[in-house]
């Protein structure tokens, strides 16, 4: 009976794929990240911050492997990022975009990066509009791994592992820690990987907003139903009541490019009742975190004083960024090679 | 599985006492002297020999850890290993660098810690001091201090416990079946 119930535990862990197992080729979303898988990251990234903070910041760990960054949006930390990543782990690394490519021509996503699996690319870091893009190519392709830049409005999970990073090493543990998401909820892939994150993590989040950047499921209190994935996730439109004794406030861009109009009566109504400013902020613990997944637009969503003020980790979050994404390259690259010798022995 | 004892705590600690006059005598004193464990096991023998020079010498060693699970060369053939922060203690230039290892094999091991090493500055020297040799080397490496050599078949396997990461010492040699 006992054997009976470990087999079938082990049988799950094993078909499961994770870093844990060395199994997981692509990273899409957190949606599927146990503790342990998250806990493999996080340490990987410690040892990927001692590296750069060497005199020669690079290792030859990935040589001779072949990155291609795949966007079809516009960025600069999470493509950049990628690249120093992938270039300081001694990975060849390619980028490709929309403009200037046979994307331009008219070629699909799906022919595009069965070329790019044909050239013999390891890895693409895609970012597309639409939000299930990386699934569909995850689908698609045989040999080359899939790590999700951001699509859509769905998830970005290199951000949400880089903002779990930044909170554990400055609050040690985020179990019962309160995080306040506050701004574009319904547009924001960061919001919603983030959920996923700090909810396996243990923390204690809440979404705060104007009704109309507020998903329809929250809004309604249709999350708080029984075994919901998110009942924990508090609600609160009121940004005074939501910040209170926050241990981390994390304010987010309005997704202009991506809203409908009328959501808001105007920009400086929304900051004024929105804005993270210094006196908002001191509503929250003394010690509470400043984080934003950037770009930033100071003076809507944050005051400049607040975003360069001395409880703001904007920029050690662009710093390990880099590093979160050394570690994914590295745990995704050798699950990558290990699928491969299992599925050529099969 | 049949495990045959070769080394008990008490020959452990005697041969790690030995190791750690000869690393004295050799180098003439420690000045400049650091010691590099490589992770797992290396490193709290590392320590353990720092100890017994700081009882011979009346002075400290430096200690660092080195782990080399950036620069393997065998990524390609199963799960990538868990990778922990090197910590060096301080800069290596000019400086005399004994690797502390567990146990001396293919050599492998030893290869990609010199290539990390390399990675911090050009040490003045490198030895490299192993609590047990077990033969089969594919590489051109040898050791400067040996706590015991074994010889083994490819069938068996080494397996150094540190109470330190074990909770007892010992050395064993496990005889794998096929």
């Amino acid at each position: 009976m006992t054997a009976m119930a470990s087999t079938v535990q082990q049988a799950k862990t094993i078909a499961r794929p994770s870093m844990v197992n060395g199994a997981r080729r692509h990273l899409l979303d957190l949606d599927d990240f146990s503790q342990e898988e998250l806990d493999l990251v996080m340490s990987t990234t410690d040892a990927m911050r001692e590296v750069l903070s060497r005199d020669i910041k690079k290792v030859p760990t990935l040589r001779g492997k072949v990155i291609v960054t795949l966007f079809y949006e516009a960025s600069t930390r999470t493509r950049v990022s990628f690249e120093e990543a992938g270039k300081l782990l001694s990975a060849d690394v390619i980028n490709v975009s929309s403009s200037g490519s046979s994307v331009e021509k008219g070629e699909s996503l799906l022919n595009t990066v069965r070329t790019l699996q044909a050239t013999g690319t390891d890895i693409i870091v895609v970012r597309h509009p639409h939000s299930g893009a990386p699934y569909f190519m995850a689908r698609n392709l045989e040999r080359t791994g899939i790590i999700n830049g951001g699509d859509g409005w769905h998830a970005h999970p290199t951000q949400a592992l880089l903002d779990l990073y930044t909170m554990k090493r400055h609050l040690g543990s985020v179990t019962g820690a309160k995080v306040v998401i506050v701004g574009d909820i319904t547009h924001s892939r960061v919001a919603r990987s983030n959920l996923w994150a700090l909810q396996t993590a243990g923390a204690q989040v809440v979404l705060c907003a104007p009704p109309t950047l507020l998903p329809q499921e929250f809004l309604s209190g249709e999350h708080l139903r029984d075994g919901h994935l998110f009942g924990s996730v508090n609600v609160e439109t009121n940004l005074e009541r939501a910040i209170r004794d926050a241990d981390v406030v994390m304010p987010l861009r309005l997704q202009l490019e991506r809203q409908q109009a009328g959501l808001l009566p105007t920009l400086r109504e929304y900051s004024k009742m929105y804005g993270i400013t210094k006196e908002r902020l001191a509503l929250a613990k003394p010690s509470a975190l400043v984080l934003h997944p950037g770009p930033m637009n100071e003076g809507v969503e944050i005051s400049p004083d607040v975003a360069h003020g001395a409880q703001s980790l904007i920029e050690e979050q662009v710093h390990n960024g880099v590093a979160v994404r050394m570690a994914l390259l590295y745990l995704l690259m050798g699950s990558r090679q290990k699928s491969q010798a299992q599925g050529g022995q099969q | 599985m049949v495990e045959i004892r070769i080394l008990s705590a008490e020959d452990m600690r005697r041969a790690i006492t030995r190791i750690a006059h000869e690393i004295v005598e050799r180098n003439q004193g420690i000045e400049g002297l650091v010691l590099a464990g490589i992770r797992t096991r290396g490193t709290p023998l590392a320590h353990r020999l720092a100890e017994q020079i700081a009882d011979i010498e009346a002075r400290n060693v430096p200690v660092g850890a080195l782990d080399i699970g950036l620069y393997r060369d065998d990524i390609a053939s199963g799960s990538p290993p868990v990778v922990h922060s090197t910590e060096i203690p301080q800069d290596v230039d000019s400086r005399k660098l004994v690797l502390v290892d567990d146990v001396l094999f293919t050599g492998r091991t030893i290869r990609a810690a010199l290539d990390a090493l390399i990675d911090f500055g050009r040490p003045k020297q490198v030895q490299l001091a192993v609590l047990v040799d077990r033969g089969h080397r594919e590489l051109p490496i040898r050791a400067d201090y040996v706590g015991k050599n074994i010889p083994t078949t490819l069938r068996e396997q080494v397996q150094v416990r540190l109470t330190e990461v074990d909770g007892r010492d010992e050395v064993v040699l496990v005889q794998v079946r096929e």
